[in-house]
């Protein structure tokens, strides 16, 4: 009696994750003017409400090995997962959101494959990435993030940066050696002091924030924010929200513009509709047996 | 490596290399950067360097500590900064990037690990291991001027090479740019001219009929952004793809007819 249960709330769960209705994805990358590889890679998915964006390094082609293997791996687990598990409920061995502990899950996952395929092949050696994950449920959206890549958020007029880089960069801002001011200047730019891959183990940034519709979710590496001021790109975000695939070939552009010096990837996410989880009668009352 | 230039009456004495984490500056022997001139406080500054940056700190001297003319208690410094004690000049020159490593290489991301940190402060040690350790060659005024010609020169084609290494900054690799202007001919507010001097101006209205005009370096271009009509140039529809401008474009939008031209 219990597995027919289960088997029924997770078959309602399915009916409730198509999310293409209610966002609107798109994206773009290009290797930049300087380089000669694209070491970004990205991955997104609308009915699942899954993207996410890594931007590797390492000597060779390892970068785009390092980011490759994340995004594969971090979205055809989730994607899985999702089959099988509703991201909005709450976990009860963390008390978080479902979301959450699959994100953290996968992430760890996506670790060991990096490391391990570092440790065994030489050419591979010493290899990692950055990255950037937002999963889209319920009318909110969690947000995983390690090293440089960004989340950015436009609600309303308000353009603002959602995740915080672990960099050294940031980490002088926190500690009040320097101004945000001054940071713009700075020499260590290019320096992360967390990345996927590199250590056995890794601590991902993880938080669920609201989302409401007409919010603008850009994910990004750190070559269009190191190329484009914050106020440019918040501007570009806003003047073309109505087109967002015009304004990822726009933001993209603008990087080049301005000396293209790194590999540049933009994902715009675009809440159109409202996409609470549906919970009818049906699932409450099932519910209170859980 | 970043260093410093130092220089009284602009004779250059002596040119030290930011090798330690912390580089004291002042008039007692145990700092690693001594003056010996009764305007500097035997504590005078310090200079914090991680990586390729630094940041000086006044050790709140007597005299106190300037940076290019201005008074300052802390300080991040940038290329060419010139710090002042009294008569003494220290010239800051950032970093240059290694031999063999290119541009590139030194802007790819890389990762910081905690035990990375350790082996570098280690590397000054070796490099100044023909000073005494402890007592850095005081730079007794008289005896420096000696050297001073020498110095000179070193320091003069160190300075030439300085600003090649810097980052060129966007804003000062584009060329001076020739401004846009549209100016509008028909409608409810014809003859009104509009300024294109943001990267970005967008025209029309939202959910029935948008179009943006680009700033780039090559000139604008006008793209379609939403709305069942694209924006005609010069009787021609432009489709969806971004269209160049050029002087004396005339552009149809939504029924309105308007210019563009550069300004003179």
């Amino acid at each position: 009696m219990l597995g027919l249960l289960a088997q029924f709330r997770a078959g309602a769960d399915r009916m409730s994750l198509h999310l293409n209705s209610a966002l609107e994805i798109a994206s773009h990358t290009d290797p930049g003017i300087v380089r000669s590889h694209n070491e970004d890679s990205i991955a997104s998915d609308a009915d699942k409400g899954i993207v996410v964006l890594a931007d590797g390094m390492g000597g060779y082609n390892a970068g785009e090995v390092a980011s490759c293997m994340a995004t594969t791996v971090i979205s055809t687990e989730l994607q899985q997962m999702l089959e099988e598990y509703s991201p909005f409920d709450i976990d009860p061995e963390s008390g978080q959101t479902v979301a959450q502990s699959m994100l953290r899950e996968q992430i760890a996952k996506a670790n060991t494959s990096i490391y391990q395929a570092a440790q065994s092949q030489s050419q591979y050696a010493g290899m990692g990435t950055t990255l950037v994950v937002a999963m889209f449920h319920d009318n909110k959206v969690t947000v995983a993030h390690i090293g440089d890549s960004r989340l950015y958020r436009l609600r309303g007029d308000e353009f603002s940066q959602v995740t915080k880089d672990h960099s050294l960069l940031q980490e002088q801002i926190d500690s009040g050696l320097i101004t945000p001011e001054q940071a713009k200047t700075s020499h260590n730019k290019n320096l992360v002091t967390r990345a996927l891959g590199i250590d056995p183990a890794v601590e991902p940034e993880i938080n669920d924030y609201d989302s409401q519709v007409g919010d603008i979710y850009l994910l990004c590496s750190d070559g269009l924010c190191d190329m484009v001021s914050d106020e440019d790109i918040g501007m570009a975000v806003q003047t073309l929200g109505a087109n967002i695939k015009l304004c990822c070939q726009q933001l993209v552009q603008m990087a080049n513009d301005n000396g293209g010096r790194d590999n540049i990837s933009v994902i715009l996410v675009k809440v159109v509709r409202d996409y609470a989880a549906p919970r009818g009668f049906v699932s409450r009352f099932f519910g209170w047996f859980k | 490596m970043a260093k410093l230039i130092l220089s009284m009456d602009g004779l250059v004495l002596k040119e030290i290399q930011l090798t330690k984490e912390r580089t004291t500056i002042g008039r007692k022997p145990h700092n690693d950067i001594q003056i010996d001139n009764l305007a500097v406080s035997g504590e005078h500054a310090v200079l914090v360097t991680i990586l390729a940056d630094s940041f000086l700190e006044d050790l709140g001297s007597t005299n106190g500590t300037m940076v290019n003319g201005q008074s300052v208690k802390k300080h991040f410094m940038q290329n060419n900064d010139v710090i002042e004690m009294g008569k003494y000049k220290l010239k800051y020159v950032a970093d240059t990037a290694p031999a063999g490593a290119t541009k590139a290489d030194f802007e790819k991301t890389m990762i910081l690990r905690p035990g990375a940190m350790r082996p570098a402060p280690a590397a000054p040690v070796a490099a100044a291991a023909g000073a005494p350790v402890g007592s850095p060659a005081p730079i007794a005024a008289a005896t420096a001027v000696g050297g001073a010609p020498r110095m000179a020169k070193a320091g003069e084609t160190q300075l030439n090479a300085a600003p090649v290494a810097m980052p060129p900054s966007p804003a000062a690799s584009a060329p001076a740019q020739k401004i846009g202007m549209l100016q509008i001919l028909s409608g409810a507010i014809a003859g009104r001219e509009l300024e294109l001097i943001k990267p970005l101006t967008t025209f029309g209205k939202p959910g029935v009929q948008v179009a943006v005009l680009t700033r780039r370096p090559q000139g604008y271009f006008v793209t379609h952004v939403e709305g069942a009509n694209q924006p005609s140039v010069n009787g021609q529809s432009i489709g969806t793809a971004p269209h160049a401008l050029k002087d004396h474009d005339l552009i149809e939008f939504a029924g309105v007819k308007m210019e563009f031209f550069y300004k003179v």
